[in-house]
This record gives structure tokens, C-alpha cells and sequence, in this order.
């Protein structure tokens, strides 16, 4: 059922399923206390794709994908999808898994059924497809938090794919799963992509932005060092600290 | 040290002979406590839960003032509701002093600050999990508090089980709200009142023993939910 994943292809959605959501981020700065974590922050993203967003620790990636998922108010710059601000029915239109996945002390249907019943927009889809989809739709009476650590982070993928979004939000979804559970979860994320969400994709691992990225946004420091296409961010990057993190070296 | 054997023989015989005047008054106690515990529920969970979730100015200060309350004196509360339901006070004429539903009311007072303090604890813990979450998911407010009281269920267990402990316990307030009469409202707390200030301390002990032995099966009880709540991750 799951695509076949080619390193370093991406697959172009059908033009007509691609999300209407660009983004425009201008100037946009984030502090916390004296501390300032992403300073005047520009960038700009289609509408399709899987746009990974790599750097360092303390780059401020988790900090980035939070703000352009309005989950943090920045304390000056401007955010637009489309040309529109956060308002709720863009935030309706996203989603997001986090590196930990957060499950409701319930079973893992009732995670779904959870999504289904209280978000906006609702799903076409009902719950035992998105089980299945999923591959869980055997485990769907046992309590969610009882899951193995890769079938909790797909219970969180499908339960963020059931509201429909048009943008998906990843903070390292894999970063504490096994080989085989990370491949299981890299094919969906191109299936899902090929559909025509858009993934923002934060991530460590070089082999799976390799895999999976049609655009790379290098982050160092809380500024941007570069925003490219994959093919050239792997064989030709053009900062020196992305020079150096594909080399292996410690970039601080 | 007679007294303590004799009234453990007591204890035994009364419970054992199933006497009719003690089911009566365990009955009493339990229909009051738990009524009143089920109303303190009913008030204190998204009391609690509003106060954990929502930020609002002043709220540090209903904070201090929720768990300033937790200690209420219940012979003020006692006395307060005795002057709220007596004939000539605003609520007389409802005609309930003297009636378990003066004691339930009583007891509801004691408990809420209770219930809500202890929410509002295990709500924020629970909600700072999955608050961002929430938010990714765009739920409002109205939403957010029941969905936590219900994911919240087996920890708020123990709150319950608190305000219970503190209701089966309780003798201040429904002695004066009570009166501890006959067959209408006398409960194991003031019928224990009662024999020890007859020197009846045989008797006495034993129906504290018996509310002993149900608080620790209550206990008990829950403990088991709470365990096996757990054992599935629910809790």
C-alpha cells in the first residue's frame, strides 16, 4: 500500500491537489528573556513539497515550526500563509507531530475517534480507514501509551493526517525510533506528500533529509544560513556551516 | 485495655448480628457522604480544572484563598449553615435544619475547596502534557476542560476519595446542622459523639472501628481501580 521511496526523489503532487497554503515569514525575531533565538528570520516556501529544516542544536528549528504554526507569538516579524496571518482557519489547515508523540490516556481508536469528533475540518475518512492506513487497526482496543514507540508516532501521524491539514508540521518524528519503524514512517510521509500536503520537516538525520527533502532550510543560531533545493544543499551547499554539518564536523 | 478488647467484641457482634439501629446509621453516613461528595464532584472538578487551564487576573490570588479554604473550620461551617436554614435565618423557609439535607449541604461546603484544590493540581499536570497539542489542534477552551476532567478520571479518584475521607470523618458541622437525632439524622461520627459523652466508650470504639473498616475498604476499592487504570496507562 506504501509507495516505494527512492533516495533523493521527490514526487510532484497533482497540481490540482497541491495546497494553497505559501508561506512568507519577514523579519522575524523570537526571544525568550534576554535571550534572543531567531533573529530577523526571512523565508519562503511553496506550497508543495517537503521542506526540511536542519541545523545544529539551538539552531531554533523546533522554535521556527512552532511560530509558523502559531503556537508561539513572535515578538516582532509577520508569518503569512497565502497572505493571510494565522487566523484559526489557517491554523485549522495545519497539523503538527511532535518528537514525543502526545497520546490521550485512551485507547488507540479513541485517539482517532478524539480527533474526529472534536476538529475542524472533519475527515472524509472514517476511523477504521485510518486505522488501517496506519497499519493499527489491529491494536485499535489497546491503550494508546502501551504502543511501541514507532506505532505511538504513527498513531500520531494518523491522527493529525484525520484533520485534513494542507501543511504538516514534523519535529524529528523519528528521532526516537528504530530503523525499520523510521522507513515504515519515511514511506508514508512521501505518500502523504505525493497527495499534495505539504511536509515541514524538522530533522538530524542527513540519510532521511536525503530521502525525503525537495528543499533544505539550514538554520544556525537562530538565523537562516541558507534555504536551497536538496539536490544542490547535498552536493553543493553554499554556507559554510552546512558545509561543515554534512561533513560530520561539530558545528556550535 | 478492657475497653479496647470489649469493644472489638462489640464491633464484631454488632456487625455480625447485622444490627438494625447500626445499618441504619452506617446507611445514614454513607448516603450523606456520598451525596455530598458526588455534589462536591459535581462543583469542584471544572472548578478546579477552569482555574488550572484558564489565565485570568487574580487567579493566583482564588488559588491561595482555594487552599486557604481546604482547611475550613467545620464547626464554623456548621454554624454559618445553621444560621443560613434556622427559621429566622433567609433560607428558613426551606424547613431542612435537623434534616440530612442540612448536613449534605454542610458537608458539600467542607468538601468543594477540597475537591477543586486537588483538581486544579492534577488538571495542570495533566494539561501541560498536552497543551500544545490541544492548541496544534485548534480546541477551544469549552472544550478543552472536559476532555481533561475525563482523561484526568482515575487520578481525580483520589481527590474524590479525599473529599469522602473528609466527609465520613466529619462530626462539627452535622451535629449542628444535624442535631444527631434518632432514626432521622444520627451518623456513625456523632453517634461516636454521643456514647462517648455517655461513657458508653465500648460502644463508642466499636462504631469507630466499624467507620474504620469502611473508610479502609473504600480505600481499598479504589486503590485497585487507580492500580489497574495504571497497568493500562489510562491513569
Amino acid at each position: 500500500m506504501l509507495c516505494a521511496l527512492v533516495p533523493n526523489t521527490w514526487l510532484m503532487p497533482e497540481i490540482d491537489k497541491i495546497s494553497q497554503l505559501p508561506l512568507k515569514v519577514s523579519e522575524l525575531c523570537f526571544s525568550a528573556g534576554k535571550k534572543q533565538l531567531l533573529r530577523d528570520f526571512n523565508l519562503h516556501l511553496d506550497s508543495y513539497g517537503v521542506t526540511v529544516v536542519m541545523g545544529p542544536n539551538g539552531a531554533g528549528k523546533s522554535l521556527l515550526i512552532r511560530l509558523l504554526h502559531g503556537l508561539l507569538v513572535p515578538d516582532s516579524g509577520i508569518v503569512e500563509w497565502n497572505g493571510k496571518s494565522l487566523e484559526l482557519n489557517v491554523r485549522q489547515a495545519q497539523a503538527m507531530v511532535f518528537q514525543k508523540p502526545v497520546l490521550l490516556r485512551r485507547s488507540v481508536a479513541a485517539n482517532i475517534d478524539f480527533v474526529l469528533d472534536n476538529c475542524e475540518p472533519k475527515s472524509n475518512k472514517s476511523s477504521r480507514k485510518i486505522l488501517e492506513e496506519a497499519d493499527l487497526y489491529d491494536q485499535r482496543m489497546q491503550p494508546a501509551r502501551l504502543l511501541s514507540g514507532g506505532e505511538q508516532q504513527r498513531l500520531a501521524l494518523a491522527r493529525a493526517l484525520a484533520t485534513s491539514p494542507q501543511i504538516l508540521f514534523l519535529d524529528e518524528p523519528t528521532a526516537s525510533i528504530d530503523p525499520s519503524a523510521t522507513r515504515q514512517i519515511e514511506r508514508w510521509l512521501a505518500q502523504v506528500s505525493a497527495s499534495g500536503v505539504k511536509l515541514i520537516l524538522v530533522t538530524h538525520d542527513i540519510g532521511q533529509a536525503r530521502r525525503l527533502a525537495s528543499d533544505v532550510v539550514f538554520m544556525h543560531r537562530g538565523r537562516l544560513s541558507e534555504h536551497t533545493p536538496a539536490k544542490q544543499f547535498f552536493e553543493k551547499p553554499q554556507s559554510s556551516e552546512a558545509q561543515a554539518y554534512l561533513r560530520g564536523e561539530l558545528v556550535i | 485495655m478492657q475497653d479496647f478488647s470489649s469493644s472489638f467484641a462489640l464491633a464484631f457482634a454488632l456487625i455480625g448480628g447485622l444490627d438494625a439501629d447500626l445499618l441504619e446509621i452506617i446507611g445514614l453516613s454513607l448516603r450523606v457522604s456520598l451525596i455530598a461528595v458526588i455534589i462536591a464532584a459535581i462543583i469542584g472538578f471544572p472548578l478546579g480544572a477552569s482555574i488550572a487551564v484558564i489565565r485570568f487576573p487574580g487567579r493566583q490570588a482564588v488559588d491561595i484563598l482555594l487552599n486557604a479554604l481546604m482547611g475550613l473550620p467545620p464547626v464554623v461551617v456548621g454554624l454559618l449553615v445553621y444560621m443560613m436554614i434556622s427559621r429566622a435565618g433567609p433560607l428558613g423557609w426551606l424547613n431542612i435544619l435537623y434534616s440530612p439535607t442540612a448536613m449534605i449541604i454542610a458537608q458539600v461546603i467542607l468538601i468543594v475547596p477540597i475537591v477543586a484544590a486537588l483538581t486544579r493540581q492534577t488538571i495542570e499536570d495533566l494539561h501541560r502534557e498536552y497543551d500544545e497539542q490541544f492548541r496544534s489542534f485548534c480546541l477551544p477552551m469549552n472544550r478543552v476542560i472536559p476532555i481533561l476532567i475525563w482523561d484526568a478520571r482515575y487520578s481525580l479518584l483520589t481527590v474524590v476519595l479525599a473529599g469522602f475521607g473528609r466527609a465520613i470523618a466529619e462530626v462539627g458541622a452535622v451535629i449542628i446542622v444535624g442535631g444527631n437525632i434518632n432514626h432521622l439524622t444520627r451518623m456513625m461520627t456523632t453517634s461516636i459523639a454521643l456514647e462517648t459523652s455517655k461513657g458508653n466508650l465500648a460502644l463508642a470504639l466499636a462504631l469507630g472501628l466499624v467507620l474504620m473498616l469502611l473508610s479502609l475498604t473504600i480505600n481499598a476499592l479504589v486503590y485497585a481501580l487507580r492500580a489497574s487504570a495504571k497497568h493500562l496507562a489510562y491513569a
